[in-house]
């Protein structure tokens, strides 16, 4: 029933913007912007052979991003929250940091791990790692003191408060972290999916406009932005899932 | 129920908040001695430190001086398992009733297997049956009290500290909740501190009534009630005559502090 109603939702948001562009696309009348149902064949015709193994690429590179921008980030907010000693020693040195654009360190990180799969990696979860620290340490932070009480009285390990109520207690807020953080990271992909590689969908997209291959860049750029889509669709499924004991 | 002695004993307990340059006493030289098997009733007017007396036994916080012993042993939550009523009733709002009365029992690493008749007694007693995967938000705050009441016995704790379990619940729904749980005490006959700010609740479950009065915090008189946890009429009118006389007593420690 409400999955229904999301999914009618999705449909409607799509076809408008369809058609928005099949308007644009006829009053405009130039190659630079084909009309979609040309853009589609293409897709069909070049997305097993081609595309696929560029999402590939692109996917590889932001879930491991965000596996090191968690693995890293998740453990300091953890401290950060629970403990205030280590929150008064690292808050000053997140927030100086957490400001800098981090696209802006990316010639730094080229230099200092290559051109590659790494730096890519690297900007990533330079881009989530913040948010996820913040957003954990936020969330334990605001554990009332009361929620700890019958479970000390337990005589509680630190282990056994984790996993009964530190955990489940910051998992929200640690969702939308993630989920704010992911635009981002997707469209700074690109920008560094631009240079040093032949794989990947900023390589894919910007090479079509290169060779003046506007059906393909436009393939490209549907594939992009349903990327996107599956990997919001996830995060919002998994917060369906995990989070029903405060939805409404 | 184990034959341990688990009487709970406080002497000259003095807590302090703040600061050890410039505190704050909450409780101020408090003596009272809780024996096994029996319910005591705190009562007294806000801020006279019922809630801190009930810390300290839970081990939550450490009197400045004085001592707090139960059976003769040092509050120790490894050693002894108590059973803490918080006012919210202390559910974890991302679990949902099933996994609310296990808590304790999961913590404590206690053999479930054993615990299993008692987890479907209490389920049928307290008529959680068919909320077992409703989390708390969709719960009633009778329901709630429920499930920390079945938190609480399955525990099978040594101890057993409420505060102001009832106090959140309307009039009758506190009544019926009052009798709900005088069945399952009856039953397992457990050590009892119950902080309340109800003269009918305290004498309708005390055994004793520590009458508390504030600025410090301290017991003023304790009273003992034959009628503690027996059940009675509420109406009576001995009850009734008591009930008098106790809230006399209050408003005088009242008026005393004002």
């Amino acid at each position: 029933m409400k999955q229904h109603r999301i999914l009618r939702a999705y449909l409607l948001g799509a076809v408008t913007l369809l058609v928005l562009w099949w308007i644009i696309a006829l009053l405009v009348e130039l190659p630079i912007i084909p009309v979609p149902d040309k853009v589609f064949v293409r897709l069909g015709d070049i997305f097993a052979s081609t595309i696929v193994i560029h999402g590939v690429y692109s996917l590889w590179r932001i879930a491991a991003g965000l596996a090191l921008a968690v693995g890293i980030g998740y453990p300091i907010g953890l401290a950060m929250g629970y403990f205030d000693r280590f929150d008064r020693l690292l808050s000053p040195l997140v927030y100086l940091t957490y400001p800098i654009p981090k696209i802006a360190l990316l010639p730094i990180l080229m230099l200092l791990a290559g051109v590659g799969e790494l730096s890519k990696i690297l900007m990533i979860f330079l881009i989530i790692v913040f948010q996820v620290i913040i957003a954990v340490r936020d969330g334990v932070r605001t554990i009332p003191r009361e929620t700890y009480a019958s479970l000390y009285t337990l005589g509680a390990s630190f282990g056994q408060l984790f996993y009964h109520v530190i955990f489940p207690a910051s998992w929200p807020k640690f969702l939308t972290a993630v989920r704010v953080a992911m635009a981002t990271a997707i469209s700074v992909l690109f920008f560094t999916e631009t240079f040093g590689t032949q794989y990947g969908m900023g390589y894919f997209i910007m090479d079509a406009w290169l060779r003046v291959n506007y059906l393909d860049m436009y393939a490209g750029i549907i594939v992009l932005s349903l990327l996107g889509l599956l990997l919001f669709g996830l995060l919002d499924t998994l917060e369906r899932r995990t989070c029903r004991w405060q939805l409404k | 129920m184990t034959m341990e002695n688990n009487t709970i004993e406080l002497k000259g307990v003095t807590v302090n908040y703040g600061k050890p340059s410039a505190p704050f006493t909450a409780v101020r030289d408090v003596n009272l001695t809780v024996p096994q098997g029996t319910v005591c009733a705190l009562i007294g007017p806000s801020g006279c430190g019922k809630s801190t007396l009930l810390k300290v036994m839970a081990g939550l916080m450490k009197p400045a001086s004085g001592t707090v012993n139960i059976g003769g042993r040092d509050v120790n939550p490894h050693d002894l398992t108590i059973g803490l009523m918080p006012q919210n009733y202390g559910l974890l709002p991302w679990k949902n009733v099933r996994d609310n009365i296990l808590l304790g029992c999961r913590v404590r690493h206690q053999d479930m297997h054993e615990r299993q008749p008692m987890y479907v007694k209490l389920l049928e007693q307290l008529g959680l049956k068919d909320l077992l995967f409703r989390y708390p938000r969709e719960l009633s705050g009778g329901q709630q009290q429920r499930v920390a009441l079945a938190r609480a016995f399955l525990l099978q704790p040594d101890i057993l500290l409420m505060d102001e379990p009832f106090s959140a619940l309307d009039a009758l729904t506190r009544e019926a909740m009052q009798d709900v749980f005088l069945g399952l005490w009856r039953e397992h006959r457990v050590t009892t501190v119950l902080v309340t700010h109800y003269v009918e609740e305290a004498l309708y479950l005390g055994h004793q009534i520590a009458l508390m009065q504030s600025a410090p915090g301290r017991i003023a008189e304790i009273i003992d009630n034959p009628w503690g946890c027996q059940g009675l009429d509420r109406g009576r009118d001995d009850v009734f005559r008591l009930s008098r006389t106790v809230r006399e007593k209050l408003r005088k420690l009242e008026v005393g502090d004002a």
